[in-house]
């Protein structure tokens, strides 16, 4: 984490200060000067980071340059938005991904399990935003069915604002939701559908079919389990993907969350911003990991008879 | 049943347009949001528009900026050389009820002057002046000088209340722009009061029934959506989730021209687009010659070089391919009908053959090689703008490279990325909004003389230098009587640009601003949105 504050303060350091882009035309260089050091942008490089570590070890990310609020404290406030919107995402990746990935996976040969895959294949392969662009087109300004962009109502749940509780707030929710799910969507599918045939064929599917096994509780105990380990670590990672990367779609759809802040504090480099997002970002990997190892020992015996046996 | 289903959908959309209008709410999407509530904060061009509509100020631009007029000011004079006397309007009242009077000015000119924090300070239209209270409804500015701006620079000052919460009554006592973004100090007099603000998402403001201001209030209810993709902003409008829209992208102009649903509304803006060139090196870092070797001199310091450029840059194929028509050529500092323009200045034509005359006379019939430099995210096409130019100049004779950077990147190598914290590039394409209305801000900081201590050539990033223009300009911004400091500053312009060539104006921009039909909204000069601007046109 000290490596990467170091790497993201001095990056930006480099590409310059944000008073170049901030300053109005009509001040002259006592205003310039002026602002600068109000930034403390006059000091040295080593100066500004060290005052920035010091800070950052009692928990003060610093203030934004430019809201001149902390840093820490804008991104949070947008955190549920982006959560919202990527747990959504990863539902409906799930809800839809896994069932027809397993279809697919049954009936290899069958014209369903045809369309399925070759829709797949543009699931990953079209660019988010233009697909959003499109979904804009479609759905809002010829169909007028969902409005275009924007969050909607929220409603305040345990202190968090949520939006997915109301029907506005859905009818927003819907579009970017979907638009951020679809490459997750026809990943889960296609590793669920090579799952689903790698595990078909072996011994212990057989064995369970001959003692008698009904179909349904073979697919839904013993190939589901059997295939979840790399849909779950796949899935774990690209939950930290859809949060830290949620950026284009929350742009296209102009959905307030922390994708947005970041770009737009890279737009005018607003350093205390960038650097508290990253790094609020390397933590929410972290923990992700955490989450996907404690979920497959829960999946999988074998990783807690290893535990146990160490 | 197809057609019955068109019929449906027609109706629908007939129902859900009506349906927005009955209501006197209104929806606005706009690309940029305000970085702070607090009116001393940032000096920025979507701040200015938003505060504008909640905080008022003692004189404002119509939308034309042709004239100032009153707002919280009701009269305006200056009674001596160096003092204006402002008249305040009676009977105004604060969002919270309490009485508008002469302390307010003086609490708000001791914010803006004393505030640390920010980016932007609103000190540049404060420092020089002292303000003093004659009684509760009129003041004297002093100032040392004669300062015939003073108008002007009011324009941009906001007032707020001095009993504003938070503030204890005092200007400068560590209040954040926190408190003024929570709504907290968001106290004003204008025509609409603050409601919320979702950063990223909406800024809602409310009709204040108090109001007794000149001001119109259209509208009951303004929210305002923050929209930056070009694409969903003009997805949006057409969808009916908003009424209007600002900074509509030029590609999507011809589409939306032709939409019956949809009115457009473009207004010539106070923004030049130029392009400085480096006079005071005498060997330029991206100019060389055509084999790409540095040369002994400077070519850019002769002023028949820059004229040659100048008449290279065929400014109609500007207008016409790359700015889709939403541009008007330039030849000076601000477009048509401003205060000061020059008469004598007409926006060069194509003449190759002119500039090939130039070249030769100034000794360089065989040219020499350049690297034009712009940002490529800043000004409404900059990119390609600065691509055509290489063109144009690389097809007479002097071959061009181009690079485009992000605005974060450029302009810190514009301003002071070469040795020394001089600006790194030779020949750079830059925008400039002249917010005062008239050219002595243009001339002051981009053709004067470069002197930090008196304030001057702060954005000469070419150094262009004339003593014979400093002395004209230094003459003019003291000269308080309107019709000789408008002839003051057009010789100005004449020596600057029409003799020197010191920039060379490309095109003043053009704004587009779209809304749904049955609105109409005036575009104003100086690209703010506003709610005030937006009317019923029926």
């Amino acid at each position: 984490m000290l490596f990467m504050s170091f790497l993201v303060f001095s990056g930006v350091y480099v590409i310059g200060d944000p008073v170049d882009i901030l300053i109005s035309d009509e001040a002259d260089a006592e205003d310039r000067q002026r602002a600068i050091e109000g930034l403390g942008l006059d000091k040295p490089f080593h100066i500004q980071y060290l005052t920035f570590l010091g800070r950052a070890l009692q928990g003060d990310l610093g203030d934004s340059f430019i809201f001149e609020e902390p840093a820490l404290g804008l991104i949070l406030e947008r955190m549920p938005a982006t959560l919202e919107l990527a747990l959504s995402a990863l539902l409906i990746a799930i809800v839809i991904g896994i069932p027809l990935g397993m279809w697919a996976g049954m009936r290899p040969e069958s014209k369903s399990a045809r369309v399925i895959m070759t829709g797949s294949i543009l699931g990953f392969s079209l660019p988010t935003f233009w697909v959003g662009i499109m979904m804009m087109m479609l759905f809002a300004v010829q169909l007028r069915w969902l409005p275009s962009t924007g969050r909607g109502d929220t409603v305040d749940l345990l202190g968090i604002d949520v939006s997915f509780l109301t029907l506005d707030g859905l009818s927003h929710l819907a579009m970017p939701a979907i638009n951020l799910a679809l490459f997750n969507l026809a990943l889960v599918l296609r590793l669920t559908r090579a799952g689903v045939k790698e595990v078909v064929h072996q011994d212990f599917i057989k064995f369970a079919r001959a003692k008698g096994v009904g179909r349904r509780r073979i697919v839904l105990v013993h190939i589901l389990k059997n295939i979840m380990i790399p849909v779950v670590t796949v899935l774990g990672l690209e939950f930290g993907g859809l949060v830290a990367f949620s950026i284009v779609t929350e742009t296209v759809f102009a959905w307030p969350g922390m994708g947005k802040l970041l770009i737009e504090s890279i737009g005018l480099l607003d350093r205390p911003v960038i650097v508290a997002y990253l790094t609020i970002i390397l933590l929410f990997f972290v923990i992700i990991n955490l989450v996907v190892d404690v979920l497959y020992s829960i999946l999988d015996p074998r990783v807690r008879l290893q535990e146990v046996k160490s | 049943m197809n057609r019955i289903a068109r019929l449906g959908l027609a109706l629908m959309a007939t129902t859900m347009i009506s349906g927005t209008a009955l209501a006197d709410d209104v929806t606005i999407g706009i690309r940029t949001e305000p970085s702070s509530m607090d009116p001393y904060f940032h000096n920025l061009g979507p701040n200015n528009a938003m505060l504008g509509q909640i905080f008022g100020r003692l004189v404002e631009w119509p939308p034309a900026m042709d004239k100032i007029i009153p707002r919280l000011a009701t009269s305006w004079k200056a009674i001596d050389d160096t003092t204006w006397e402002f008249k305040l309007r009676e009977g105004v009242k604060f969002h919270d009820g309490t009485a508008f009077t002469a302390d307010d000015v003086l609490f708000s000119f001791a914010r803006a002057d004393g505030y640390t924090g920010g980016n932007s300070s609103f000190r540049t239209y404060t420092k020089g002046k002292t303000v003093t209270k004659v009684d509760d409804f009129t003041i004297h500015i002093k100032t040392e000088a004669p300062y015939p701006l003073m108008p002007n620079d009011m324009t941009t000052l906001m007032i707020m209340s001095s009993e504003a919460k938070g503030t204890g009554g005092e200007a400068n006592n560590g209040i954040k722009a926190k408190d003024f973004n929570d709504g907290l100090a968001t106290m004003g007099t204008g025509p609409y009061k603050f409601v919320e603000w979702k950063k990223g998402d909406q800024i809602v403001v409310e009709k204040y029934d108090g109001y007794a201001g000149p001001m119109a209030q259209p509208w009951d209810k303004i929210t305002f959506k923050v929209i930056k993709s070009d694409p969903a902003r003009t997805a949006a409008l057409l969808a009916g989730d908003v009424d209007m829209i600002d900074d509509v992208a030029t590609p999507d102009i011809p589409a939306l021209k032709t939409n019956d649903a949809v009115a457009l509304s473009q207004g010539v803006s106070n923004r030049v687009i130029y392009i400085h060139i480096d006079q005071f090196r005498d060997v330029s870092p991206f100019v060389t010659d055509k084999a790409g070797n540095a040369l002994t001199k400077n070519p850019l310091k002769d002023a028949r070089v820059r004229k040659a450029l100048s008449k290279m840059i065929d400014r109609d194929e500007i207008v016409e391919k790359v700015m889709e028509g939403v541009a008007i050529k330039a030849g000076q500092l601000l477009p048509e009908g401003f205060f000061g323009r020059s008469p004598n200045l007409k926006p060069d034509a194509y003449d190759p053959e002119g500039a090939k005359a130039l070249l030769a006379e100034a000794g360089w019939a065989d040219g020499f090689a350049l690297t034009i430099h712009g940002p490529n995210n800043r000004y409404i096409n900059d990119g390609k703008i600065a691509e055509a130019i290489a063109q144009m100049l690389t097809r007479n004779g002097i071959p061009t490279k181009v690079e485009t950077m992000p605005s974060s990147v450029y302009f810190k190598r514009a301003s002071s990325g070469g040795p020394d914290k001089t600006p790194e590039f030779s020949f750079f394409l830059v925008g400039w909004g002249a917010g005062s209305g008239e050219p002595s801000s243009p001339l002051k900081s981009l053709l004067a003389t470069v002197d930090a201590s008196k304030g001057q050539g702060a954005s000469n990033r070419g150094q262009h230098s004339d003593p014979e223009l400093d002395a004209v300009l230094v003459e003019a911004l003291a000269t308080v009587d309107d019709d000789k400091r408008a002839a003051l500053l057009a010789k100005a312009t004449d020596i600057g640009i029409g003799r020197n060539m010191g920039i060379i104006p490309l095109h003043y921009q053009v704004n587009t601003w779209a809304t749904r039909k049955g609105l109409k909204y005036e575009a104003r000069a100086d690209e703010r949105t506003v709610g005030i601007n937006l009317i019923k046109d029926n």
